[in-house]
């Protein structure tokens, strides 16, 4: 039930996230979540869209874009709640890359996105834990 | 079958090869001298006589020939006989500027071919084998050179030069051809045409080829190898020196065997011209022993090489030269280590990076910065930073590991590296040091 996850590379050039964030916004994709990782040399543009394979098609021509599957969770947007999701990940062991928060159509709800190496195993735990995770169609209809 | 082709000389002691090579090299240069006005002029110059060279320990003393000499002097000005005891030309394509003419006299001709028989039996080559030899035939050096090899030898020689690969393919299929002498390039070629045709590499009888006349690297060795099913053996040469044979791998395939008998190699320092000892990289430098056509002693030939004499399963005991790693007119020098663009490509290429780089070099606070632009290709590419700096870290490893120095590396957006005319800029060197 993961959820796809577009990451961008971007070169350390002025302007290069302004351009891939137009192109993309040009071709009539909405940008649901967005995160920047950024180092000295590159950017990692990492994005959850309303459609994967206009995203592509809009970038591709200029760099590199690649597909990984997340972790989204809806969650009571109150203290609390992230940190219980992490504590459940990390008594079973699981490592997580990174993570980024986003805001959703329901009030009251927030949303993250979390990026470990075994998907399957990470919602197993989840699920056992009574915390359901998000697909690709969950997030395409709340962005309706 | 034979082993060696010559095998006194070619399995002689390293003392018994210094020998000839010394009461030749009085000879040579006193020959050159008395024969060749250009270079007498050049040891005037230097003020080296020919009594001056007792050995070839005194080879040191003589001036270089540069391919600009050869230009300057074309076409009869390094000559080293009568007109009348030339028995044929050859020609380097001239790509660049005026094209050099070499002359060849019968002996020069005899050991340029005795030299291409030696590569021919080292591949396993014998009067039982079937020759083709599709490198060009005419100006160019290779088709002749092997050519008469394969005669000396004795193998049955199939004079088919370059193209026409179906007629190269029906040739070798309906005949049997055994050894096939072309570019590595063109052996690539003649494999994909086999496959395409439904042919399987033990369709053909081929064992050995003896590829040669341009740069090729390992990764290619093993492609012809497995699409035609043989050994594949590198030669080396050039039209100044005679042509291919100059040098030719045997069955270790690692180096090869410079026929020193005909031909004393030295590597120096392309910078300051000095002699470096065995195992130094440097630019490769060649005397001609005994030619008399077009007897070149000291010619630079821009290619970068490592001699050495380590002892060869094979038995020969002529020193080895490696593939050319590059050319002296593509070297920098940062922090002091020689660096060629042809090094980083190969780094690149056994790292799983494209070919597309940039190297830019600079100077801050009197220290060489050096910096290598690669383009991340889509394979590589991964939404984790971390993943994404180990690329970069090892490649530095690599880099540093080939090159002695490590650069700093800097991955770039694929197709992102500007091309000027198509053609990438490969070195930026942004020092003001002249
Ligand atoms: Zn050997």
């Amino acid at each position: 039930m993961a959820v796809t996850q577009l990451s961008v590379f971007l070169e350390n050039r002025p302007g290069m996230l302004d351009k891939t964030v137009a192109a993309i916004t040009a071709a009539g994709i909405n940008i649901r979540a967005l995160s920047l990782a950024d180092t000295k040399d590159f950017g990692i543009l990492r994005m959850i869209v309303s459609d994967i394979e206009k995203t592509k098609a809009a970038v591709s021509g200029d760099t590199v874009i690649k597909e990984t599957h997340v972790i989204a969770i809806g969650m009571d947007d109150k203290s609390g709640a992230l940190n219980n999701i992490l504590r459940i990940l990390s008594a079973d062991g699981i490592n997580i890359e990174y993570v980024y928060a986003f805001t959703g159509a329901v009030r009251g709800k927030a949303y993250v996105v979390l990026r470990v190496d075994d998907v399957g195993h990470a919602e197993k735990t989840l699920s056992a834990n009574g915390i359901e995770t998000l697909s690709d169609c969950d997030i395409k209809e709340f962005l309706e | 079958m034979e082993k060696y082709y010559q095998p006194e000389i070619e399995t002689a002691s390293y003392e018994e090869i210094r020998r000839i090579q010394n009461e030749k090299i009085v000879k040579q240069v006193r020959y050159v001298y008395d024969n060749v006005p250009y270079y007498r002029n050049l040891m005037d110059k230097k003020g080296v006589k020919p009594d001056d060279i007792k050995s070839v320990d005194d080879i040191k003393k003589l001036p270089f020939l540069s391919k600009d000499d050869l230009r300057e002097a074309y076409p009869y000005g390094l000559l080293g006989t009568d007109l009348k005891n030339v028995v044929r030309i050859h020609s380097t394509s001239g790509t660049t500027g005026k094209r050099v003419v070499a002359f060849y006299t019968q002996h020069d001709i005899d050991l340029w071919e005795d030299c291409c028989a030696r590569a021919i039996v080292a591949a396993g080559g014998s009067d039982e084998d079937v020759c083709q030899v599709c490198y060009g035939y005419g100006l160019f050096t290779g088709g002749s050179g092997l050519h008469g090899g394969s005669h000396k030898v004795g193998c049955m020689t199939l004079p088919m030069s370059s193209g026409n690969t179906d007629r190269q393919i029906q040739f070798m299929m309906d005949l049997g051809s055994t050894i096939l002498c072309c570019t590595p390039s063109y052996a690539a070629y003649i494999g994909e045409s086999l496959a395409e045709k439904g042919y399987k590499p033990e369709d053909n009888k081929l064992k050995a080829g003896i590829f040669g006349a341009e740069p090729w690297t390992e990764e290619m060795r093993q492609g012809i190898e497995k699409s035609l099913g043989i050994k594949a053996y590198d030669i080396y040469g050039l039209t100044e020196t005679s042509g291919p044979g100059v040098a030719f791998e045997c069955s270790e395939q690692t180096g090869m065997h410079i026929n020193e008998d005909h031909f004393y190699a030295e590597i120096i320092d392309p910078e300051t011209g000095e002699v470096l000892p065995e195992g130094s990289k440097g630019e490769l430098v060649f005397t001609s022993l005994d030619k008399e056509g077009f007897p070149l002693l000291r010619y630079r030939t821009k290619d970068i090489c490592i001699l050495s004499r380590k002892k060869c399963s094979c038995g020969r005991t002529h020193i080895k030269m490696t593939k050319p790693l590059g050319r002296s007119d593509d070297m920098m020098i940062i922090r002091g280590v020689n660096v060629f663009p042809s090094q980083i490509e190969t780094v690149l290429l056994k790292e799983g990076f494209p070919p597309n780089y940039q190297i830019v070099v600079d100077r801050v606070n009197n220290n060489d910065t050096f910096d290598i632009y690669v383009e991340c290709p889509p394979e590589l590419f991964s939404d984790k930073v971390a993943e994404m700096q180990n690329h970069e870290k090892n490649l530095n490893a690599a880099m540093r590991s080939m090159l002695g120095i490590g650069p700093k590396i800097h991955l770039v957006a694929p197709k992102s590296i500007e091309r000027s005319e198509g053609k990438a800029v490969r070195v930026i060197d942004k020092r003001k040091l002249h």
